[in-house]
């Protein structure tokens, strides 16, 4: 693709996003809004796939690897860390009382 | 894989962090969201994955296993109450991973022949600067909150200045290798300079000011994946990252509103510095009377209540006393005491922090109310009790101009014929301002450690 016409079509969907992340956000209860910041978070852990492009190149020096060793670690902490707690915590959010467990 | 089938399997990623998203809006499917987020992420792994080929698989791989196992270690091990912290914590990780990714690929595409375009380069730049922020950002944060540092506010002479300074530092050399001016050491000094910056924005900002910080940050680091995005010419980031972008900046303003002050004020405004002042002046003045009451008279009311409401704060994170409310309510409730809870916004160190603690205790979450819905309930309520809440239940809010947070909208408990306070002592809170409820006819106050009461009220309780 030209990079012109790549970049235009870039930047549509950049702005489309941004009124897409508002629209689905702002119908989210503020009960849910600390899952809702941990599921964004680990959405943007999405870094992963550039980290993994860095770490991915072929011939690339000394700099490269240790940079995107160290971009995949992140980002790898990144995305499970956000998944598992954002999972975590919505398993607690329950309708019914649950049946009685002693503490 | 072809760039065409890749980018249509991308596109899958998208809809599900969407669908993720969208699922949000509901707590009985909120979970399912997350799950199917979590296969979109998959997705666009194993899609990469097959892009790169065979290259440095076994290094992919031993940082996956390295970054991934210390990810679900921590997110399995943390108390809901640390919640806060180890959101600020993967959100930093996230930033710097893209700050990281900026750095390689500058060094990667500067050798070749023929300047980067101005696009390619804008990206670079601006996702080192944003990702280092938030990186730093984020690590002050959690050091805070992990009280590693002083929640306080951290001020200097000239804090302004300095950071200012270091911000024009960080654009200028941005600025200067878009336009053209190749020198690799340019973007150093931009995520240097970033770092810095991150480091020395955060450190004034109070512990009761975190719910926006944290929030702000997670923007950022969104920000810089989508620009990120724009460096490497793939979807999956710009839009992904700027779902995230978007959505943490609503946030954000949604978390200055709730507490009346603008998104500046609270970044610069050093709020807790400026307030011990006001509140030394206040306690000057002295506020008439404060009733404290013993255990048992505070049990004998919630026992013969028809209406209780619970207005938990921060205080009951810290004393970890969510389990205690639980089953205080529960006897209430055995009762036949119509018990719910009120949940102020900014309550807490992170949004909706108080709601994951009472979810954690098992409290089903149509007793959870939020504010506009929890205030017209007062008037009719027999005991309001206040766990560890302070500014958010502070009538100067409401009535009184000179007050810091005047104009922040509360919980209005002095609505309710018995206000039950539990706290540690008369210290003012976190912010420093006193307040007057306290000092109200109808407010009791229950000293001592919020968890060691509410067992107490537990005993009393069962007794009558």
């Amino acid at each position: 693709m030209n990079h012109n016409t790549l970049l235009m079509f870039e930047v549509t969907i950049l702005v489309l996003a941004i009124f897409l992340g508002i629209e689905v956000i702002s119908k989210v209860p503020s009960l849910l809004h600390t899952p809702l910041m941990s599921g964004t978070n680990a959405i943007h852990g999405v870094v992963i796939v550039g980290a993994m492009i860095v770490l991915g190149q072929p011939h690339k020096g000394a700099f490269e690897w240790i940079v995107g060793f160290a971009a995949v670690i992140l980002a790898s902490a990144n995305v499970v860390g956000g998944f598992v707690v954002t999972d975590r915590m919505l398993e607690m959010f329950k309708r019914r009382e649950p049946p009685k467990k002693e503490s | 894989m072809s760039y065409t089938s890749a980018n249509f399997l991308y596109l899958l990623t998208i809809v599900a962090f969407i669908l993720a998203l969208r699922f949000l809006s509901n707590p009985a499917h909120a979970r399912r969201g997350n799950q199917i987020g979590a296969i979109g992420m998959l997705v666009a792994i194993v899609v990469t994955w097959v892009r790169i080929g065979t290259t440095s698989w076994w290094a992919i791989i031993v940082a996956m296993v390295i970054g991934g196992g210390f990810g679900a270690v921590a997110a399995r091990r943390v108390k809901m109450t640390a919640m806060p912290q180890m959101v600020a914590l993967f959100n930093g990780v996230g930033g710097g991973a893209a700050a990281l990714i900026a750095l390689a690929e500058l060094h990667r595409i500067l050798p070749e022949p023929g300047a980067p375009k101005a696009d390619i380069s804008l990206g670079i730049v601006l996702s080192g600067l944003i990702g280092s922020i938030s990186f730093a950002g984020s690590m002050i944060a959690f050091a805070k909150l992990q009280e590693l540092l002083s929640g306080r506010p951290i001020t200097y002479q000239g804090q302004q200045f300095v950071n200012g300074a270091l911000f024009v530092a960080a654009l200028g050399c941005a600025v200067t290798l878009v336009v053209g001016v190749q020198h690799e050491w340019l973007l150093w000094v931009t995520v240097g300079a970033s770092l810095v910056f991150g480091v020395l924005f955060v450190l004034p900002i109070g512990g009761a000011d975190m719910p926006v910080v944290i929030s702000l940050l997670n923007a950022f680091t969104g920000l810089a994946v989508a620009l990120g995005g724009f460096e490497l010419e793939n979807n999956v980031l710009i839009v992904s990252g700027m779902l995230v972008g978007a959505s943490g900046t609503l946030l954000t303003l949604m978390m200055g509103r709730a507490m009346n002050r603008s998104i500046t004020n609270v970044l610069f405004g050093a709020f807790g510095q400026v307030t011990a002042g006001a509140a030394a002046a206040a306690a000057g003045d002295g506020g008439g009377t404060v009733r404290s009451a013993t255990a048992e008279d505070v049990a004998v009311m919630l026992a013969y209540a028809q209406k209780v409401v619970f207005v938990p704060g921060y205080g009951l994170a810290v004393a970890q006393a969510q389990h205690d409310v639980r089953q205080l309510a529960d006897l209430l409730e055995a009762k036949g005491i119509e018990v719910t809870y009120a949940i102020h916004p900014v309550a807490g160190r992170m949004p909706g922090h108080m709601n994951v603690l009472l979810a954690e205790a098992n409290v089903p979450y149509p007793q959870l109310k939020e504010m506009d819905d929890a205030n017209p309930e007062f008037s009719r309520t027999d005991v309001a009790v206040v766990v560890g809440a302070n500014d958010v239940v502070n009538p100067d809010a409401r009535s009184n101009e000179g007050s810091p947070i005047y104009g922040m909208p509360i919980l209005n408990v002095d609505d309710a014929q018995t206000v039950v306070v539990l706290k540690r002592s008369m210290n003012p809170g976190f912010a420093g301002i006193e307040n007057p409820l306290f000092y109200n006819p109808k407010t009791v106050m229950l000293f001592g450690d919020a968890k060691a009461s509410i067992d107490e009220l537990i005993a009393d309780v069962k007794t009558l």
